[in-house]
């Protein structure tokens, strides 16, 4: 999974059928100082997670069309926590 | 899955069979303000996108699903990207950059 902040939410009236009722979020992934950096993710959210929110999501497509319980389901990425605090250790991970 | 934005249509009548019928759009991907981000893509369409529309698509084996579902005798298709959405709206909250 990767560390990233909801910056936004996509809305799309046509799309692939497996995607209906689906919440889309637009997710930048951080660096260790909490900066987006990279590029968009667009995620399913599957913990009402909000704009602003910190959250883990997990990239890889078959895990996640587990969760869909749906075979048929394209999807890469799925919003799979909402993260509170990210403890670093001091000496091991310097947030430059 | 990303956003990007079509910015063409490929036409290619010699192609691996499995993709009779498919059409494919050039893709521009974008950032979540829409800069472009990366190099365009010929990405798979099922959903009849146009140039200058946004749109979501997905990368890698996920691609290959839409295509799949509509070709069931199709087991492989050499197709790595493929769009999932057309977008109508994207709404962006402005952070300051940087903000942790």
């Amino acid at each position: 999974m990767i560390l990233g902040r909801v910056t936004g939410s996509v809305h799309a009236t046509v799309k692939n059928a497996h995607l209906h009722g689906a919440r889309i979020l637009v997710v930048k992934p951080l660096d260790l100082a909490g900066r987006p950096a990279g590029r968009p993710l667009l995620s399913i959210d599957r913990v009402d997670a909000g704009v602003g929110d910190t959250v883990l999501v997990c990239r890889e497509g078959g895990s996640a069309r587990l969760l869909f319980d749906d075979e048929m389901t394209p999807v890469q990425a799925v919003v799979v926590a909402v993260v509170d605090r990210v403890d670093l250790a001091p000496d091991l991970a310097e947030a430059s | 899955m990303h956003l990007g934005r079509v910015i063409g249509s490929i036409w290619a009548t010699r192609k691996h069979a499995a993709l009779d019928g498919a059409s494919l759009r050039l893709v521009q991907p974008l950032d979540d303000d829409r800069s472009e981000v990366g190099d365009p893509l010929a990405v798979l369409d099922t959903l009849g996108s146009g140039p200058g529309e946004l749109v979501m698509y997905v990368t890698a084996y996920e691609a290959v699903i839409p295509w799949k579902e509509l070709h069931p005798h199709v087991d492989v298709a050499g197709v790595d990207a493929a769009v999932v959405g057309i977008v109508d709206r994207v709404d962006v909250a402005r952070t300051a950059e940087g903000e942790a």
